[in-house]
């Protein structure tokens, strides 16, 4: 507890950098899976090749794809872009998915209305399926950023700063309440964000909640 | 008016929906298309907004071939009513009937202010406005459908089995409105449904339609109770079999009119034969006995 009293600027910087590498690869995790869900929805034929390909992503080791990945993207192993194009990786290898999922779901005879009543092709997926596909999506999301943020501690290996790092360093010099510290942010951290999405699926789908007069 | 002219749909695998189908329908009336499920007549109706194009014939709207004319803009000027609603769930009612003026680009006042205008014409709480679909009854539900279909103020309403989800009740109430309304705007009406008695209840015209879509019998409701074209026709409305056959039984408050298995379908109305030119029955013995 000293340990963490003594030291609270430094968890307070370590959380931010980790928020600074998480969230751009939750949000570039979704928004990339956007097109490829909508393709794999919407032709049937290539939704196993692809929503496989997706899932195997998840089955690389976390380690070596941060070691592999900057010889083919050109980047430092430490840079930030490394980190959040690998977090990206396995945030769509859960997204890819879930965003198909979520589209197929929508209820056909909602669809077809949509055109009956002259929703031109691209109007329709952006205000009629995109957002009935929400909840789903949400479901999606809520799982690729906690993960994503358990995940990017792994980085800290490499000596990229992140809450990781107080895993790292804890270790090395024999700390416990730093290790304990490490893992107790990352946790609140994931809890964190992963109330913010609630919130916002609220806001965003109020039609969601409606209960039935019934 | 609506002419369909030697229509056919077949599909890849063989199937043929429908196999050459002309017929007219007047502006300002009630075409119903009446036939068991498969018989073709769901696909007929989406031909008319593109929905659905034909792979032999044309379809024509007036002086156009619908096969010219741009499908988006064509939907948005024709009333589209489904079977359970096809409500946007995730939009209030007032949204769901504005939606084609937005879609047009009406401002949404405007839009909103026409959309509660409608549902004065169909009957709905103007307390509803702020609900979603979901909150809503089956039958209030078609109401809204109903109200969203004629937003855009269309010369044509295409109406799919839209009373078929709601119960007995509910429904006849809605057949009522609709003919109610209809009295007062003229829409071109295409109305589907497998139910006969509705058809009767809302066709100018009736139109039983067999497999692939072969006509039956097009005539007025009238004419097809009285002079059903053939069996088949005649099996469908029930006046070979026994629903359409109607008796005079006597009872103790007057006569009841029965089918041929005996159930009650109704009353004979008081001077209704005399009205007809008939002469009185005499009063019917209490004992049962005509």
């Amino acid at each position: 507890m000293t340990w963490i009293l003594a030291n609270l600027d430094l968890i307070a910087a370590r959380t931010l950098a980790h928020l600074a590498l998480s969230l751009p690869a939750i949000v570039l995790a979704f928004v990339l899976s956007l097109p490829l869900g909508w393709f794999a929805a919407r032709y049937t034929w290539s939704r196993l090749g692809v929503l496989t390909a997706f899932g195997l992503l998840y089955a690389v080791p976390s380690l070596p794809l941060f070691i592999v990945l900057p010889t083919i993207i050109g980047v430092g192993v430490r840079d930030a872009a490394n980190v959040v194009a690998a977090l990206t990786l396995y945030g769509m290898a859960l997204m890819v998915r879930a965003t198909t999922d979520a589209l197929v779901s929508v209820d056909p005879a909602i669809r077809l209305s949509a055109t009956a009543m002259g929703y031109s092709g691209l109007s329709r997926f952006v205000t009629v399926e995109l957002p009935l596909a929400g909840p789903v999506l949400l479901a999606g999301l809520r799982v690729v950023s906690v993960s994503t943020i358990s995940l990017v501690t792994v980085s800290g290996l490499l000596g990229v700063n992140n809450l990781g790092l107080l895993f790292t360093d804890g270790f090395q010099r024999g700390i416990l309440a730093e290790v304990l510290a490490g893992i107790g942010a990352v946790v609140l951290l994931a809890l964190a964000v992963d109330g913010l999405l609630v919130l916002i699926g609220r806001a965003a789908m109020p039609w969601a909640r409606a209960v039935r007069a019934r | 008016m609506i002419s369909f002219k030697n229509v056919g749909k077949s599909y890849p695998d063989g199937t043929q929906a429908v196999r050459d189908f002309s017929l007219d329908m007047p502006s300002g009336q009630t075409t119903v298309l009446v036939g068991s499920s498969g018989c073709g007549k769901t696909t007929l109706l989406r031909m008319v907004n593109k929905m659905i194009t034909p792979t032999s014939g044309s379809v024509w709207i007036d002086d156009d071939d619908v096969a010219t004319l741009a499908s988006v803009p064509l939907r948005r000027r024709i009333g589209y009513v489904m079977q359970n609603s096809g409500l946007l769930p995730h939009r209030r009612v007032i949204d769901n009937i504005a939606t084609v003026p937005l879609l047009n680009g009406v401002p949404k006042a405007q839009a909103h202010s026409r959309a509660r205008d409608l549902m004065d014409l169909v009957g709905l709480d103007p307390n509803m406005a702020a609900r979603y679909p979901s909150q809503l009854s089956g039958g209030q539900q078609q109401r809204v459908g109903v109200a969203r279909g004629l937003a855009a103020d269309p010369n044509i309403l295409l109406m799919d089995e839209p009373f078929g989800a709601v119960d007995p009740l509910v429904r006849a109430d809605l057949q009522a409105e609709l003919v109610r309304i209809q009295r007062e705007l003229h829409k071109t009406i295409v109305f589907v449904t497998h139910d006969i008695s509705e058809a009767l209840a809302l066709g100018d015209q009736i139109v039983i339609l067999k497999k692939g879509a072969e006509i039956g019998q097009a005539a007025s409701p009238q004419q097809v109770v009285a002079e059903p074209a053939d069996q088949f026709v005649a099996d469908f409305i029930g006046v070979g079999r026994r629903s359409l056959n109607l008796h005079l039984q006597p009872s103790a408050s007057g006569y009841l009119v029965v089918d041929d298995s005996g159930r009650p379908t109704g009353r004979l109305a008081p001077g209704s034969l005399s009205a007809a030119g008939l002469p009185q029955l005499a009063a019917p013995d209490p004992s049962g006995r005509p």
